[in-house]
């Protein structure tokens, strides 16, 4: 029934239907389009007008301030110090989550018998939640914890000593996301041929150097993935401080996500709090498109 | 260079080291989940008299059953919605050169820069005046949207390197776009719909901020932000909590070892989207 219906149609009407390119019409990107605006656009544009007056999440009547949030971050000691801790933690985090998820891929990518079993166990802590991973860790680092019991006398309060609480967070993260690192890495490790790194052994070339001329340049687009991954994962980091630090001892670790969430929800400041969001914002757009354009160039120069 | 030669054994112990330091914080949390708390020895001691008793306790005390199964709801809807809106979308987004599809596609794209933090507070606003804070609904409609963009950039990508050929050839047979899209372009888009199921579920399964906004003071719970209560109630008990914890890590941890080679596969297969 069908096939012939469809057979009358071919027939009866070929100049309509036989054209050489054949464009889906455009409604079917609307269910898309209104969930994305519904849940992101229209309230990240709500939010950033917000961001300019005296909003407290209640009150429909809205004062317009100008800039004053934004001044008043200025002024406020917790907050520039939150934008400081939210750079350090995601450049620390990008650069040995990276640093280690590399070498792990390099030992996992090579003829050792446990490599399949080391792929999964250390990929495993990724797919963790990481409110639950950091409620583990906040025991595990505490005074009578088991990082302690190991150390012994080079036992410190890791999470009630300023100095080092941020180092925590980094430490967590980077336990739980090397794995991640790892498996990209190992996915641009597999598609450099076989042949291109034998050829070079055999000429002479030391690993070091093969590492740096052959793997290096090849594996641009999973080095331009894990970097976008790490920096824009650690600029947003809540969950890990809120579990871990709660952001003290103090305000030692707290990052922007976790003082937006202070500001809007224990303080009712929703209007500040908001523009402590555009600020994040911001920062992942010029990091996003620094990256962007940085990593782009290398991968060209590469291929 | 195949061969397995010192310079391997070296690396294999090497690399069993790291696995056993990376695996460390899980033998402590079984060690301590299983121990009563009159066992007061070094949490790095395997305790001499282990008990099932944390665990009851934890799942009574907990409720988590109710956020397993709340978050396996949530989970299972939203990524449906999400995969189905973001493949439909990405069909005439992957094919048209028109400018109304360029646009819609870097408007969308936009979404991947956006960080949920600046539209989480105005939507909150929204979500309550809707009525729906205390409601997982507004869970499963608030990720079906946060979704869509990484979802619909994977789904073009993807689609853009697939040849139109067939899609033509059943246009050519007179079959509707939605019948093309049902019958010959979604068969196609099976390997990065795994890669997308992936990503998205774990995504959703893990995520903490937004239920926490959501849910907080209603008796509806998802597991991360059922185990954050939980915590913040039995803040030193810590054998029952970590009982709590390994009881929420289990189906997690299960699924992964049952589909390690897709989900490996998944996170890695961004890379190619």
């Amino acid at each position: 029934m069908k096939r012939f219906s469809q057979w009358v149609l071919v027939t009866s009407v070929p100049k309509v239907r036989r054209r050489s390119r054949v464009t889906p019409p455009w409604w079917f990107t609307l269910p898309a389009l209104l969930l994305f605006a519904f849940v992101v656009l229209v309230p990240s544009a709500r939010g950033v007008y917000y961001a300019f007056t005296d909003w407290d999440g209640l009150d429909p009547e809205l004062a317009f301030v100008g800039l004053r949030n934004f001044t008043d971050m200025l002024n406020d000691g917790d907050a520039l110090q939150a934008v400081w801790h939210t750079l350090l933690i995601a450049v620390a985090i990008t650069v040995i989550q990276n640093g280690i998820g590399l070498l792990l891929a390099l030992g996992v990518n090579s003829t050792i018998k446990t490599r399949n079993f080391l792929r999964v166990l250390l990929f495993a802590p990724a797919v963790v939640t990481p409110i639950v991973t950091a409620y583990l860790w906040r025991n595990l680092l505490g005074p009578d914890g088991a990082v302690n019991a190991v150390l012994g006398p080079w036992g410190r309060d890791w999470l009630g000593d300023p100095d080092l609480a941020l180092w925590m967070v980094v430490l967590v993260v980077v336990w739980q996301f090397a794995g991640y690192s790892m498996v990209i890495f190992l996915a641009g490790l597999q598609s450099i041929p076989r042949e291109i790194y034998e050829a070079a052994a055999i000429d002479g070339t030391g690993p070091v150097r093969r590492f740096w001329s052959i793997v290096r340049p090849l594996l641009a687009p999973a080095i331009t993935i894990n970097l976008m991954l790490s920096i824009i994962g650690g600029i947003k980091l809540f969950d890990q401080v809120y579990a871990l630090t709660g952001g003290g001892p103090g305000h030692a670790t707290d990052t922007i996500s976790t003082l937006i969430y202070k500001d809007a929800f224990t303080l009712g400041e929703f209007g500040y709090s908001i523009a402590l969001a555009v600020v994040l914002t911001v920062i992942v757009a010029i990091v996003s498109a620094g990256q962007f354009a940085v990593l782009s160039r290398n991968e060209r120069a590469a291929s | 260079m195949n061969r397995y030669t010192k310079r391997t054994f070296v690396l294999e112990m090497v690399m069993i080291a790291v696995g056993i330091v990376f695996a460390f914080p899980v033998y402590v949390l079984v060690n301590l989940a299983i121990r009563p708390p009159s066992d007061t020895s070094s949490p790095i001691v395997p305790t001499t008299s282990p008990t099932f008793g944390n665990f009851t306790g934890a799942w009574r005390e907990a409720g988590l059953g109710g956020a397993l199964i709340n978050s396996v709801l949530v989970t299972t809807v939203s990524v449906l919605i999400v995969l189905a809106v973001s493949a439909l979308a990405a069909y005439p987004l992957a094919r048209s050169t028109a400018h109304w599809s360029r646009g819609t596609f870097l408007l969308i794209m936009l979404g991947l820069i956006l960080p949920f933090q600046l539209a989480s507070l105005p939507l909150y606003q929204t979500v309550r005046d809707l009525g729906l804070l205390g409601s997982v609904w507004s869970l499963v409609l608030f990720y079906a949207g946060l979704q869509v963009p990484f979802t619909t950039f994977l789904y073009v990508g993807f689609l853009r390197a697939l040849p139109r050929d067939f899609e033509e050839a059943a246009s050519i047979d007179g079959a509707s776009p939605l019948a093309t899209f049902r019958h010959i372009v979604l068969p196609m888009l099976k390997p990065v719909t795994v890669t997308a199921l992936v990503l998205n579920a774990v995504a959703v399964w893990n995520d903490f901020f937004t239920p926490l906004l959501y849910l907080s003071g209603s008796d509806q719970q998802t597991v991360p932000v059922a185990v954050a209560g939980f915590v913040g109630q039995f803040v030193s008990d810590w054998n029952l909590i970590f009982a709590a914890l390994l009881i929420s890590i289990v189906p997690v941890l299960a699924v992964y070892l049952a589909l390690q080679r897709s989900i490996i596969n998944g996170f890695a297969g961004g890379l190619k989207g």
